[in-house]
């Protein structure tokens, strides 16, 4: 019976394991294309999460943040050197004019959740 | 995304959607009466935010435009009411897990009232703690779980829900685990005490973040709010944005300068410290320009406005080191790829620690999987390493700012303290760069600075006695007289003070790194350096001997000559900044090896490097050739910084590996800088290399910290210590140490404020 228990549980600790690496690690995001603007809702994550946007151009990404966790309260685009705050239920917009075409992440004040830009 | 006011039902939605619609310009419209917001994607160019609002408001609405200006005020007190709900949830769950642990904890639960003692009464203790205290930590839970995302709220929620859970059903069927052979003994005090602490370490770290940013908040205050606008003979007191270029401001003893400007009329002494760092007050005069913000210490004076807004210096400090603040350092790249996977990797060793010690732990084998897969969960700290750079690099470059160093990037603040060799421009860098005419010599001699009656009434003509003064300096400055160059300015003063006519001058041309010539009358005339007379076959041999004296005195010396001929040589001296000797010193004692750069000759420029203590020279060097020298050094392996302020300077500015700009200098070269020293002081060089050097140190000790507290004690939370000394963590005692971990290394960042640039 003992056994038995220690056989399920490393099934079910195996299977937790694999269900969290696929939930987690596995996701694919969806790209949306953007022409002039975008509204970026802020909550739990960034959605849209994964924008393309043109090079060359000036794009407006609008973000909302609507989720208090504190880790939202700031957006980094590392890459386009800006740190914005995004006070709650507050539009703050962002102007992008890439040169370069690429992929340029996003991310959280500290990093815990992500997003891309990606110029084509 | 438009706030909109006014909405009731669903109808209302419909309606505004449908005015949107069919706004020309606008191809998208969604309206969300929850949040009362309308999300409109519209073509600028067909249509703006008035028009859109306006169609909103034609139909009964109203939508707000402005919401996102909110001032940094405002953005502050919502922080500090934020703290203050925050305060009251610490002292509110720690208060209760300190009454649950009174009634539980070995020892003090002989002292403890009975009614504590009671499981049920340390249930409606726990209860509150776990789902008002601890809502946020469901809340973001669940938002990230939606985007297939996990962080520290996850960990967090995830951990004390199973203690309460467990504590939950150990209180409802405790003859369960009694026949299981596990005590029926409830742990509530884990659950409420861990969500306490882990709240106690997010206020004070949140406390400690808000002082990361204090110098952008800083420069922001300094804004003056109005402005005493002299209109019609009448002054009258105007906000600040409404402020326009060619407005005329009287500025009195005391007051903040509102805008940038230029003196019209009046004088006083001006403090600048605030914007620029320098801490001697200026004097400034009727042409001089003030800065915007900077306080008037002493007279009245008006001056016309002639930067305003975004435009005005303050303004641009403050977007660089926004921007600053915003870039991201190279050392973060790894925290970053770590930060991504760590919280799912730290659930599945959670998973692990479980699934190991219900398999192989001791009696109870189920109790000990539990606490020690809580204790995991608890004491991953994802946010230490999220935090360990970028807090540093705001303090680091806010810290610059606050001295008048303005670091572009976090990139550049990075490289900076790798730098090993300094390349210094001479002209308006290490020198003032207004040159003065100090000696002009015949062909054959030096003459007497004395004027002779009979030369000076022959001026208009250029029958003048061939070895004179004058003529040398008619000819000269005639021919200078086009260039822009900074030793022609010199040449065309002294020549004005001397009351020397000047000619006509005719197909004039400028040879970089040579110098100019010209026709006057039909006398070809060229005036420059050794090169330039070898270029035209001119015989110097006579005036070696003067020649050399004047450049082993550090003076720059251009030849003249007129139609092959040498006529003689005028000597101009540059006065060396006050403050070069010693940032040279400073550098050197940092053994950064330090190179002056010049178009001057080697003796010249020798002469000057000695008077700097300046071991390298590298002289004779045309302005497009200084990048490519730049790069020679770079060859040897060495981080090269280059200081320049000059239009010419900025290729090698931009092919240094930290190129510095003097805040006097031209928009190109600061364009092209990395660093740029508005404080126009040399001895920041130095200061811009320690800043960077104690910033990295804070980073590295901060990443090691937070590296170095997740690899060492997510294994002792799993029991890695427990074969070896019996030792386990107790999941209340790995909240505790979370909570320390990241207010630890905000702390660390803040206390680069306290370095001594």
């Amino acid at each position: 019976m003992e056994n038995l228990d220690k056989v399920i549980i490393t099934a079910s600790g195996a299977l937790a394991v694999v269900l969290t690496y696929w939930f987690f690690l596995m996701k694919r995001g969806r790209e949306v294309a953007v022409s002039n603007t975008v509204d970026i809702t802020v909550n739990g994550g960034y959605s849209p999460e994964i924008i393309s946007i043109p090079r060359g151009k000036t794009t407006k990404i609008n973000f909302l943040r609507t989720d208090p966790t504190d880790c939202l309260s700031e957006v980094v685009l590392g890459d386009f050197k800006i740190r914005k705050e995004l006070p709650l239920n507050q539009r703050v917009t962002v102007e992008l004019n890439p040169q370069k075409s690429g992929e340029f992440p996003y991310s959280c004040g500290m990093g815990m959740y992500h997003g891309k830009i990606v110029v084509k | 995304m438009f706030q909109i006011k006014g909405m009731h039902c669903a109808s209302c939605v419909m309606v505004i959607e449908h005015a949107l619609k069919n706004t020309p310009g606008v191809s998208e419209a969604n309206v969300n009466l929850a949040t009362e917001t309308a999300a409109v994607s519209f073509d600028p160019k067909e249509v703006d935010e008035q028009k859109i609002s306006s169609a909103v408001s034609n139909v009964g609405y109203q939508a707000m435009i402005t919401e996102e200006n909110k001032t940094s005020d405002e953005t502050g007190n919502e922080k500090r009411k934020e703290l203050k709900k925050l305060k009251r949830k610490v002292f509110f769950s720690l208060s209760l897990g300190a009454l649950i642990l009174w009634g539980t904890f070995p020892g003090l639960t002989n002292f403890a009232p009975g009614f504590l003692k009671n499981f049920w009464v340390q249930f409606i203790l726990a209860a509150p703690v776990q789902f008002w205290a601890g809502f946020s930590f469901y809340r973001a839970t669940i938002s990230a779980l939606r985007h297939r995302t996990a962080n520290m709220d996850t960990l967090i929620a995830i951990g004390t829900s199973a203690a309460f859970s467990y504590s939950l059903a150990v209180l409802l069927f405790p003859m369960v685990f009694q026949g299981l052979g596990i005590e029926a003994m409830p742990y509530f005090d884990v659950s409420a005490l861990v969500i306490g602490l882990i709240l106690l370490g997010r206020y004070f770290e949140a406390r400690a973040k808000l002082g990361t940013s204090e110098a952008i908040k800083k420069l922001i205050g300094l804004q003056a709010k109005t402005a005493r606008v002299v209109k019609d003979g009448k002054e009258v007191d105007l906000p600040i944005d409404q402020v326009v270029v060619g407005m005329v401001i009287r500025v009195r003893p005391g007051e903040k300068i509102p805008v940038d400007g230029e003196i019209l009329g009046g004088e006083s002494s001006i403090d600048e410290s605030m914007v620029t760092g320098e801490s001697i007050p200026v004097d400034k005069t009727s042409g001089d320009t003030v800065i915007g913000s900077t306080i008037n210490k002493t007279g009245t004076f008006t001056y016309n406005a002639t930067k305003v807004g975004s435009e005005t210096m303050l303004a641009q400090i403050i977007k660089l080191v926004q921007e600053a603040q915003g870039s991201k350092a190279p050392i973060q790249r790894l925290a970053d790829l770590i930060s991504a996977y760590f919280v799912p990797v730290v659930i599945m060793l959670a998973i692990a620690t479980f699934v190991i010690w219900f398999d192989f732990g001791p009696t109870p084998a189920f109790l000990f999987a539990l606490l020690n897969s809580v204790a995991v969960l608890i004491i991953a700290c994802p946010c230490a390493m999220g935090l360990a750079t970028p807090t540093a690099i705001m303090v680091g470059t806010g810290k610059g700012a606050e001295h008048g160093i303005l670091i572009k990037d976090a990139a550049s603040l990075e490289t900076a303290h790798k730098i090993r060799t300094v390349v210094f421009d001479k002209t308006g860098t290490l020198t003032v760069g207004k040159p003065v005419v100090t000696d002009v010599v015949s062909a054959s001699g030096i003459l007497s600075d004395r004027r002779s009656s009979t030369l000076r009434s022959k001026t208009s003509s250029l029958r003048l006695k061939e070895e004179s003064k004058d003529y040398i300096l008619k000819l000269a400055a005639s021919l200078e007289k086009g260039s822009e160059h900074s030793l022609a300015e010199a040449i065309v003063q002294k020549a004005e003070e001397e009351k020397v006519k000047l000619e006509k001058v005719e197909k004039f041309k400028a040879i970089p790194g040579h110098g100019v010539e010209g026709f006057i009358g039909k006398q070809k005339v060229v005036l420059g350096n050794m090169r330039l007379m070898e270029k035209e076959k001119i015989d110097i041999s006579l005036t070696r001997g003067p020649l050399a004296r004047l450049e082993g005195e550090g003076k720059t010396v251009m030849m003249l000559a007129s139609d092959g001929k040498l006529v003689g040589l005028i000597a101009v001296m540059d006065t060396v900044k006050e403050t070069a000797r010693e940032g040279i010193e400073v550098l050197r004692k940092m053994k950064i090896e330090v190179v002056m750069i010049t178009g001057d000759n080697q003796r010249t420029a020798q002469a000057i490097a000695g008077q700097l203590g300046i071991d390298r020279v590298l002289a004779e060097v045309l302005p497009d050739q200084k990048e490519a020298e730049v790069r020679k050094l770079q060859q040897d392996g060495r981080v090269v910084a280059m200081v320049g302020d000059g239009i010419n300077d900025a290729p090698a500015l931009a092919a240094a590996d930290v190129g510095i700009a003097m805040g006097t200098g031209t928009d190109v070269a600061i364009e092209a800088a990395d660093i740029t020293l508005i404080n126009k002081d040399l001895r920041s060089v130095a200061a811009a290399v320690n800043l960077s050097k104690k910033t990295m140190r804070t980073i590295k000790l901060n990443l090691f910290w937070a590296f170095g507290y997740n690899v060492v004690l997510i294994p002792v939370a799993m029991g890695a210590l427990y074969p070896f000394f019996g030792l386990l963590l107790s999941p209340i005692f790995a909240s505790a140490a979370m909570a320390l971990s990241s207010i630890s290394v905000v702390s660390n960042s803040l206390l680069l404020k306290r370095v001594r640039v």
